[in-house]
C-alpha cells in the first residue's frame, strides 16, 4: 500500500507497520505516536495530566535518539503505570525510592540516560530524603516530577503539596495548616542544593503551557546528556476524579489555585548562570571556604 | 584479617564493584574497606543516606545487571528488608550482610544470632525466601560470600550472608579466594542497561495487578526455591555417626559447641554437632541421616532466645527429642554450661523450663542453666 501522506512529516517506517495500515490514502498525518511510547492504551482517568507528560517525555527521547540508552525508574503511585508505556528498559521502584534506584543504575552505567517519574506523595513525602540526597550529590539523573497535590492511586489522601484548606479524603474539612502544616514547594527546595544543575515548573493545561513543559523536559534530559548535573522538572497537575470535578474545571482550579501557589518558572539554571556545570557552581557558591576549594588530585 | 575486611575483600574476588551501605556497628570495617579499596580497581563505594535508600541503590544496580552487595547489622538490616522484598519479587541478584548484633530495638553492640528468624523467614513482606550462609570462622567469610554472589546470580535471587560481632570482629588466618575475571561473570539478558535497539525492552517489576499472574510468578520462583532446597543444603558432620545427642549449632556459637562436644565425648557421651552452613534452605537431609544413624536427642545452642530450633523440630518431626540451649542480649555462653547442657539432656532431663513444642516460656532456659558458674560465683 501506498504510504500515507503526512504533510511535511515523514512518517518513519516503525510508524508506517504500526498505523499505516489504519490510514486511508490521502489522509495528512499531523502527529505520530512516539516511538518510545509502546502500543499500550493509557489508562489515565479523563483529564489527568499524566498522558500528556508520558508523551512528551517519549516525544523527548525520540528526538535526542536516546531511547537505546535510557533506563526510566517508576515507583508507586499512578506514576507506577509508566512502566506499560515505554519502549525504553523500564524498572518499577518501591514507594519514593526512585532516586535510589536510578543512582544504582547510573553509577554502573554513566553512560546510559536514567530518569525517575515520581508523583507527589513518592517524591515530596515518603521518599524526600532520597530526593534531597540525590540531588545534592548531583547524580546525572532526570526528575520529573508530577504535582496534582493529592494521592490519587489510593483514593484522594491529603498530600505534601495538597494547598492550605484543600478538602481531601484525610483533610474532610479542609487542610489546617495549624494542625498538619504547610504545603512543600519542592521547586524552591531542591534548587537551593548544590549538585543541582536545572529545576523548572511547568504545567500542562494549554497548548502553550505544554510546549513549555516540552522544552523543559528535553533540557532536563539533555543536561544529563552532556554531564551538567541533576536536573528535575515540577509539573504542575490535575487528578479531576479525586479533586471531584470534569476536566474542565480542574484545568480551571489548577490556574487559579495551584499556579499562584506553585508559581511556573526556572528555579535554577547553573548554565543560564554562566556555569560549565553543576560542580563549577557548587564551587563558586562556596568561593569563601578554603577546604571546599582543595583541587582534587586526579 | 578481621573477618568483617575479608568479607570485603573476597566480595571483591568475587567480582563485586559496587557497594552501597549506612554506617552502623559491628560491621564497620567492611564498608571502611570497601571505601579505600573498591575505587582503585575501578568500582564504586557510596554511603547512602540511609539504609533503605542503600538497598534500593543495590536494586538499581542489580537490575542494571552489576555484582553489587550491600552491608549492615541488625537494626540497619530490618530498614533493608522493603528493599529485598522488592529484589526477591523482581528477581534480582545481590548480597545483603548481616553482622548481627543483640535485639530488638537498638538492643547492643556485642555478637548475636537474634535474627535468625528475620533471615530465613523472609526479611520483608510477602511469600519468597532468600538463601542464607552462616560462616563460622574467617576463613568461611571469604569462602561463602564468593559462592554467594554465584548462587544469587544463578537464582536470580537476593542472598545473605549472616554472620555476627564476633566472626566479624575476629582475626584469623585466611586462604583468600582467585580473583575472578569479570569477564567469565555470567550474562544478564533481562537487565535494563538501554535495549540499544538490539532487543525488546526489558522491564524490573515486581507489581502484578491480576492475582492469578502474581501466582503463577510466585509458583515459578518457589519451584526456584525447591531447587535451592534440593541442591544447596550445606553442613559439617562432627563426630555424628554414632551420635546418641546432637548438637545442632551455626556460626559463633558453633564454635563453642564444638568444643564442649568434645568435651562431651571425653566424659563418655555420645555426643555429635550438626553445623548448619546454609540456614536457609535448612540442611533438613542432614538430620535425617542423624536420625537414620541413631540419634535420639537434639539440642539446638543458639546466641538468641530459641529460634533455629523451630526448623530443628520441624526436620526431627517427633521422632527425636529437641531442646535448646541459649544465651541472648549479647552474652556468650562458656563451652562449660553448653557441657552443662548436653550433660542434662543425656541424663534426660530438659534444659529448658518446659520442652513441650509450643508450651508458653518452653524455650526460657531453666534457671540453673541461665547463668554461668562464673557468673553464679562457683
Amino acid at each position: 500500500m501506498a504510504k500515507p501522506d503526512c504533510g511535511s512529516v515523514t512518517l518513519p517506517d516503525y510508524q508506517q507497520e504500526r498505523i499505516g495500515s489504519q490510514i486511508a490514502e490521502g489522509e495528512t498525518i499531523k502527529s505520530a505516536r512516539p516511538h518510545a511510547l509502546t502500543d499500550a492504551i493509557f489508562n489515565y482517568c479523563p483529564g489527568c495530566t499524566h498522558g500528556i507528560v508520558n508523551r512528551l517525555v517519549a516525544e523527548c527521547i525520540d528526538e535526542l535518539g536516546i531511547e537505546g540508552k535510557t533506563v526510566g525508574i517508576a515507583p508507586v503511585g499512578c506514576s507506577v503505570m509508566m512502566y506499560d508505556f515505554m519502549n525504553c528498559d523500564m524498572i518499577e521502584a518501591a514507594h519514593g525510592r526512585a532516586p535510589a534506584v536510578a543512582t544504582g543504575v547510573k553509577r554502573v552505567h554513566p553512560d546510559n540516560v536514567v530518569f525517575a517519574y515520581q508523583g507527589d506523595g513518592d517524591l515530596a513525602s515518603i521518599g524526600t530524603a532520597e530526593t534531597v540526597h540525590a540531588a545534592t550529590r548531583g547524580e546525572k539523573i532526570t526528575v520529573i516530577f508530577i504535582n496534582n497535590a493529592i494521592y490519587g492511586m489510593t483514593g484522594g489522601q491529603m498530600a505534601p503539596t495538597s494547598l492550605p484548606n484543600q478538602v481531601t479524603q484525610t483533610s474532610p474539612y479542609g487542610r489546617d495548616v495549624s494542625k498538619v502544616g504547610y504545603p512543600v514547594r519542592i521547586a524552591e527546595m531542591v534548587s537551593t542544593l548544590d549538585g543541582v544543575a536545572y529545576v523548572e515548573r511547568v504545567t500542562c493545561d494549554s497548548r502553550k503551557h505544554i510546549m513549555q513543559a516540552k522544552k523543559a523536559i528535553k533540557k532536563a534530559f539533555q543536561n544529563q546528556i552532556d554531564g551538567i548535573g541533576y536536573s528535575l522538572v515540577e509539573v504542575v497537575s490535575t487528578c479531576p476524579t479525586n479533586w471531584g470535578m470534569t476536566p474542565l474545571d480542574a484545568f480551571q482550579w489548577l490556574r487559579d489555585n495551584m499556579l499562584p501557589y506553585y508559581p511556573l518558572g526556572v528555579y535554577k539554571d547553573v548554565v543560564a548562570d554562566g556555569f560549565a556545570n553543576a560542580a563549577e557552581a557548587a564551587l563558586d557558591r562556596a568561593k569563601d571556604c578554603p577546604i571546599a576549594q582543595q583541587k582534587k588530585e586526579a | 584479617m578481621k573477618g568483617n575486611e575479608v568479607l570485603a575483600e573476597a566480595a571483591m574476588r568475587a567480582g563485586c564493584r559496587f557497594f552501597f551501605g549506612y554506617p552502623i556497628t559491628p560491621q564497620t570495617e567492611l564498608a571502611a574497606y570497601m571505601a579505600k579499596k573498591l575505587p582503585l580497581i575501578g568500582g564504586t563505594f557510596l554511603q547512602a543516606e540511609s539504609e533503605i535508600a542503600a538497598i534500593n541503590m543495590v536494586y538499581g544496580a542489580a537490575a542494571a545487571g552489576a555484582r553489587v552487595m550491600t552491608s549492615s547489622s541488625s537494626p540497619g538490616v530490618s530498614l533493608k528488608g522493603e528493599g529485598v522484598s522488592y529484589m526477591a519479587g523482581a528477581d534480582c541478584p545481590g548480597v545483603i550482610v548481616n553482622v548481627e548484633r543483640g535485639g530488638p530495638g537498638l538492643g547492643g553492640i556485642q555478637p548475636s544470632q537474634s535474627d535468625y528468624f528475620q533471615a530465613t523467614r523472609a526479611l520483608g513482606h510477602g511469600d519468597f525466601y532468600m538463601p542464607v550462609l552462616a560462616p563460622s570462622t574467617v576463613q568461611e567469610m571469604a569462602d561463602l560470600i564468593y559462592d554467594a554472589f554465584d548462587l544469587a546470580d544463578e537464582y536470580r535471587t537476593p542472598t545473605m550472608i549472616l554472620a555476627d560481632g564476633m566472626i566479624g570482629q575476629m582475626m584469623e588466618p585466611v586462604l583468600l579466594p582467585p580473583e575472578r575475571d569479570l569477564d567469565s561473570l555470567p550474562n544478564k539478558p533481562w537487565a535494563t542497561s538501554g535495549h540499544a535497539g538490539k532487543r525488546e525492552h526489558n522491564v524490573i517489576n515486581s507489581l502484578y495487578l491480576s492475582p492469578e499472574k502474581l501466582e503463577q510468578t510466585n509458583f515459578e520462583r518457589f519451584e526456584r526455591y525447591a531447587e535451592i532446597q534440593e541442591k544447596h543444603q550445606r553442613q559439617e558432620l562432627m563426630e555424628c555417626d554414632d551420635a546418641d545427642i546432637v548438637v545442632v549449632a551455626f556460626g559463633a556459637a558453633s564454635r563453642i559447641a564444638r568444643t564442649a562436644v568434645r568435651d562431651a565425648r571425653a566424659k563418655g557421651i555420645k555426643a555429635g554437632l550438626l553445623r548448619p552452613i546454609t540456614l536457609w534452605p535448612f540442611p533438613t537431609k542432614a538430620i535425617e541421616q542423624v536420625i537414620a544413624s541413631g540419634a535420639s536427642k537434639f539440642l539446638s545452642v543458639e546466641l538468641n532466645m530459641g529460634q533455629m530450633v523451630q526448623d530443628v523440630r520441624l526436620a526431627v518431626n517427633g521422632r527425636a527429642s529437641v531442646d535448646f540451649f541459649g544465651r541472648t542480649g549479647g552474652v556468650l555462653p562458656t563451652p562449660e554450661e553448653v557441657l552443662a547442657a548436653i550433660e542434662a539432656v543425656a541424663a534426660g532431663e530438659s534444659v529448658c523450663q518446659s520442652a513441650e513444642p509450643g508450651a508458653v516460656g518452653s524455650l526460657l532456659p531453666h534457671p540453673q542453666h541461665r547463668k554461668s558458674s562464673y557468673e553464679r560465683g562457683e
